[in-house]
């Protein structure tokens, strides 16, 4: 039987296997995917983002945990950490927080290293959710990151993108920025236990007042990329609603696995799915592509000849700029 | 781009409550560019194992100070070959008396460190017996 055939039918080593080939970037990680792409498409991906310490992970464990007792329906968690800019090492430490879900074979918790990416996930994150969507889980949460103001790469992967924040963490200039807050879905105040829990939650709902309603759909950085959004029908636009929690003690889970069904049906009604479907496709191609046309370009240029111009560049005789254009004229000769 | 990175899980199994000694390896792994899976303390042998299948480790790190070692090893050694995971290294720190280490390494424990061991050592025969 297949590796992917296997994957299909369940076996959980042959799927963790298969994702440290997806991870790695292997020939085999490649195959793999190919072939389980046109079974993807049927999972809700859900992020989680927001800084460091307002309790994501914990949350995530909670939330699933939910939906194995009460929907019975089957999770996949990708949690991705940093990894040392130095040594190229991490530490990962979110299942530190998901001990509930250890023994449950209908969740899957695998953590990431981030190796060098800086939107808060890691280069290999939307193949591996792939490959979590063809061997049939219900559900895909994504934890980036502790995420400090830009790290939004997540809002171009997920359906749904909780935004996670926490009492005591800044005020209401911090959720006017453009940025992290901008992303959310729906925006979970965590440690609702903790003192200035009202301060947070009066900044965020006065930051949502201040907002003209803005089409969600993701720009992006080549002209090429524009997305063609099917027409939508005149529905209501989604107004981020705040939901306190308290992980700890499992309070507000219920109510937050509720506002993202609620947001699942929305973007289905409101036709969002679908082009939140196509952003996230297109700006993985957009990502392949530049990758493969890096790589081609490497391997046309003789090394001796880049760092020939790269002199040039040091001795201030060349702008990167001029570097640039006369290196990429050189390589499609 | 092709990445071979060590995957290493660190497991605390049994009720002592210290994991100094297993921080103080996970972060020696990590300055040595290792990917350490940190899963933290009372950990039970199926938990050790389901964390190691989902992350598909190479190496599994135990830190054991309770004494239970002679228990916990071999329980830990049998699930993870019932899972199909039978290349997966296993080393244990802790307290281990050198009476244990000769039976422990008979089971299929591919290291065995006592208090006073070097971190390098660690990484050194990890390397060797990973990469080769």
């Amino acid at each position: 039987m297949s590796i992917v055939q296997s994957i299909l039918n369940g076996d959980r080593l042959a799927l963790a296997r298969i994702l440290t080939q997806v991870e790695n970037n292997t020939p085999e990680g490649k195959s793999a995917l190919a072939e389980l792409f046109p079974y993807t498409g049927k999972a809700h991906l859900i992020g989680v983002t927001g800084a460091p310490g307002t309790g994501k992970s914990s949350l995530v464990n909670k939330l699933v945990l939910h939906y194995r007792k009460n929907e019975n329906k089957r999770v996949a968690i990708i949690a991705v950490d940093p990894s040392s800019p130095f040594t190229g090492g991490a530490v990962l430490g979110d299942r530190v927080r998901m001990k509930d879900l250890s023994g449950d074979t209908g969740a899957f918790i695998r953590s990431m290293a981030s190796r060098g990416s800086i939107g808060g996930l890691a280069r290999s994150t939307a193949g591996m959710v792939e490959v979590f969507d063809a061997a049939g889980y219900d559900i895909v949460i994504v934890e980036t990151v502790g995420a400090g103001q830009s790290e939004v790469d997540i809002a171009r992967l997920a359906h749904t993108t909780l935004v996670v924040e926490a009492p005591g963490l800044g005020d209401d200039i911090q959720a006017i920025k453009a940025g992290i807050l901008e992303i959310a879905d729906i925006l979970v105040v965590n440690k609702a236990d903790r003192p200035g829990v009202e301060n947070t939650e009066k900044a965020l709902r006065s930051m949502l007042e201040l907002a003209h309603p803005t089409a969600r759909v993701f720009k992006h950085h080549g002209a090429y990329m524009s997305v063609a959004v099917p027409v939508q029908e005149n529905t209501a636009m989604w107004i981020p609603p705040i939901q306190r929690t308290i992980s700890t003690d499992a309070k507000g889970i219920e109510e937050l696995a509720g506002l993202i069904a609620k947001h699942a049906e929305h973007l289905r009604v409101s036709g969002d799915w679908v082009s939140r479907e196509r952003a996230r496709l297109s700006s993985e191609m957009e990502a392949l592509l530049r990758d493969e046309l890096m790589n081609q370009f490497r391997s046309r240029m003789p090394e001796a000849e880049f760092n020939q111009v790269m002199e040039r560049v040091f001795t201030r005789e060349l702008s990167p700029w001029e570097a640039v254009k006369l290196l990429v004229k050189e390589s499609i000769k | 781009m092709t990445e071979r990175k060590i995957r290493v899980l660190v497991a605390k199994p049994g009720l002592d409550g210290h994991d100094r000694g297993a921080k103080v390896v996970a972060r020696a792994l990590r300055d040595a560019g290792m990917e350490v899976i940190y899963t933290g303390l009372r950990q039970t042998p199926e938990m050790i194992a389901d964390a190691a299948l989902q992350e598909d480790v190479d190496v599994v790190g135990l830190s054991i100070l309770s004494g239970a070692h002679m228990a916990l090893a071999p329980r830990i050694l049998e699930l993870l070959k019932n899972n199909g995971q039978t290349d997966v290294k296993v080393f244990i720190g802790g307290i281990i008396p050198d009476d244990d280490v000769p039976t422990l390494k008979k089971m299929g424990i591919s290291g065995v460190y006592g208090p006073g061991a070097s971190t390098e050592d660690i990484v050194k025969e990890i390397r060797e017996i990973i990469i080769g």
